[in-house]
């Protein structure tokens, strides 16, 4: 008996066990609401189809903000690599060096961004803000404002290896960011690099006297956001057989709210690779979900809004600090406490 | 008692630390001997602090130099990793532990007992927390384990635990800076049981404090720093408590400026 309270209890202080709540309740509700569409298999597939991009950049965005830091220069990653791909594909007909160059592209911007921060000291909210316009700009020089269509690519294995259908239904995109995340939350809970992440984010004094090398660190950082923002600029462009200009733009609101969502601290620190693969779906169902069932594409937002108010107060009331009163608890909460730093 | 072959654990020579404008310290010349408690001394950011994160590595000082085991250090290459792998511990006065993390990851971090590619090694680190919070700090239930959070623990068990880090990763030279300062006065009494199994373990300590009673106690030197500069390394034989508290009070209220250089 007292064993098995024990593990009620481990249960619930399983802290992603809020977010996977909201995901099955909206679910629930959209069956609700469009039984046609949603008890059916396809819907999903076309979750699996359309996520795996934004849930690869907010995976890297959880990272970055476990550190305490921000960065807004992956959306404009997207476009950038994607042109370097699509580019290097259609000049050379090579594939796999496509694929390299896109990474790397990838890696240097996000190189770029933590010499700036680490070395020079400017705040990651100014520093990759720059980058956004910087290489988003240059994206829409190098490429003169055109899509390119890279059709061609069908042929090669590459295509069917990232953005194939597994028994001709699964698109193999959706396991490729399964995977992704399951090796980053390797990195950040089992990591000697995760750990240095937790405790810059933490607090950056603490970590430098117990032998953190902070400046190193945040460059690896920031150079692993960027190459993960590579590929997932890759999966889009594979999966869309095409790259335009502004492609990505979009992301940068929706990959942030799934971070957030998924209950990883705006204040650093504290991060979590679970919550982040849910709100990334909770964000992604949203739209498509909201739309089949026919209330009108007008509400996603609103209701992206309300799903990430109900998030934050769940992971709040569901959290840590039981036996805590509820203003206690939500006024000890990462999420406000998160405001008033960066207030 | 091991036998040292070197004559000082710690020497610098003509250190200056500016931070932009302000001169944190200015010509130190300081040394601990290898077998040697030195109790450092000062008002309210004389610069104790300062000194000792040049010593572990933490801080690069803008001019002057520094031995370790009488060997000289490359200054611009020298890390708290470095200080660690020559056997340098700290006890800082805050900011030792990082509050949302959990204790065993506190314990470990910055020297993470490792496998193959670097990950982790969880169960072996939780073990030896456990051990050492056990056998060490000699935390009892409570419910405080080494998955606990530390910014649930009380002031005085966080000192314990960075104290108990000290104690397992076992130094040639031991700094406390300001190790008491949340304690009862129990557990003050085993921070200075420590200090005097430094001492009688043939190593070296440097302890900061405000309170001259305790310092008076467990040093065998005490070295004064005031606005940057060290003014004064008095002998314990040299001195008595009493006269070294009217000394430092003197110092504060700036009265006999030059009494004892
Ligand atoms: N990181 C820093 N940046 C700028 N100034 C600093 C920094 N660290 C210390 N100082 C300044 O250096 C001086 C010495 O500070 P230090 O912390 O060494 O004092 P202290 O002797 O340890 O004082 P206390 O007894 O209060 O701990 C102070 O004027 C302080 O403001
Ligand atoms: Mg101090």
């Amino acid at each position: 008996m007292k064993e098995l309270l024990s593990r009620q209890d481990k249960w619930f202080r399983f802290k992603e066990l809020p977010i996977i709540f909201v995901y099955t309740v909206l679910i629930g509700a959209f069956i609700l609401a469009a039984p046609k569409v949603f008890s059916g298999y396809r819907i999903y597939m076309s979750f699996l189809q359309t996520i795996p991009p934004q849930l690869v950049l907010a995976l890297g965005l959880t990272l970055v903000i476990t550190a305490g830091e921000i960065d807004l220069s992956f959306s404009a990653v997207v476009a950038f690599s994607g042109f370097v791909f699509a580019y290097t594909f259609r000049t050379f007909g090579t594939p796999w060096v496509a694929f390299i160059l896109a990474l790397a592209s990838g890696a240097l911007v996000g190189f770029v961004n933590g010499i700036l921060i680490a070395r020079i000291g400017v705040p990651s909210i100014m520093a990759t803000l720059a980058a956004q316009f910087f290489w988003s700009g240059l994206t829409v020089q190098l490429s003169g404002g055109l899509s390119w269509n890279i059709k061609a690519i069908k042929a090669h294995f590459i295509h069917p290896l990232f953005v194939g259908r597994i028994g001709g239904i699964v698109p193999a995109q959706s396991l490729w960011a399964l995977g992704l995340a399951v090796l980053i939350w390797f990195i950040l809970n089992r990591h000697k690099f995760g750990e240095s992440i937790l405790f810059i984010g933490d607090n950056e004094e603490v970590a430098r006297v117990v032998g953190v090398n902070v400046e190193a660190t945040k460059i690896k950082l920031f150079t692993l956001n960027g190459l993960i923002a590579g590929f997932g600029a890759v999966l889009l462009t594979l999966e869309m057989i095409n790259f335009w200009t502004t492609q990505g733009a979009g992301f940068l609101l929706p990959v942030m709210a799934a971070v957030f969502i998924g209950g990883t601290s705006i204040a650093g620190g504290q991060g979590s690779i679970l919550g982040t693969f849910f709100g990334a779906y909770i964000i992604g169902s949203l739209e498509a979900g909201v739309v089949a069932s026919g209330i009108g594409g007008y509400w996603t937002r609103m209701t992206t809004g309300l799903v990430m108010g109900a998030s934050v107060v769940l992971n709040i009331v569901l959290g840590e600090g039981k036996g805590k009163s509820l203003t206690q608890r939500l006024r000890n909460s990462v999420f406000v406490k998160g405001l008033r730093k960066a207030g | 008692m091991e036998e040292r072959s070197y004559k000082n654990a710690v020497q610098t020579v003509e250190i200056d630390m500016y931070f932009g404008e302000i001169k944190a310290l200015e010509g130190i010349n300081f040394h601990v001997g290898a077998n040697e408690v030195v109790g450092l001394i000062g008002d309210n950011g004389a610069g104790k602090s300062t000194l000792i994160k040049i010593l572990t590595g933490v801080f690069t000082p803008t001019k002057g130099k520094l031995y370790i085991r009488d060997e000289k250090i490359e200054m611009k290459s020298y890390s708290v990793k470095q200080a660690h792998n020559l056997r340098i511990e700290t006890v800082y006065q805050d900011k030792s532990l990082a509050e949302k993390q959990d204790l065993w990851r506190n314990f470990f971090i910055g020297r993470q007992i490792t496998g193959p590619l670097g990950f982790i090694k969880v169960k072996e680190e939780k073990r030896i927390a456990n051990e050492i919070m056990l056998n060490m700090i000699g935390f009892r239930g409570a419910g405080i384990s080494v998955d606990s959070k530390v910014g649930k623990l009380s002031g005085g068990e966080r000192q314990g635990v960075s104290i108990g880090r000290a104690m397992y990763f076992d130094a040639d030279l031991i700094v406390l800076d300001e190790p008491t300062i949340a304690l009862s006065l129990k557990e003050v009494r085993k921070v200075l049981n420590f200090v005097h199994q430094i001492k009688e373990g043939g190593k070296a300590c440097i302890y900061i404090s405000h309170n001259t009673g305790d310092i008076y106690e467990i040093s065998d030197r005490f070295v004064i720093l005031d606005r940057g500069k060290l003014v004064a390394s008095i002998q314990k034989e040299e001195i008595s408590l009493k006269s070294l508290n009217t000394f430092l009070l003197e110092y504060a209220h700036g009265l006999k400026e030059n009494e004892k250089q």
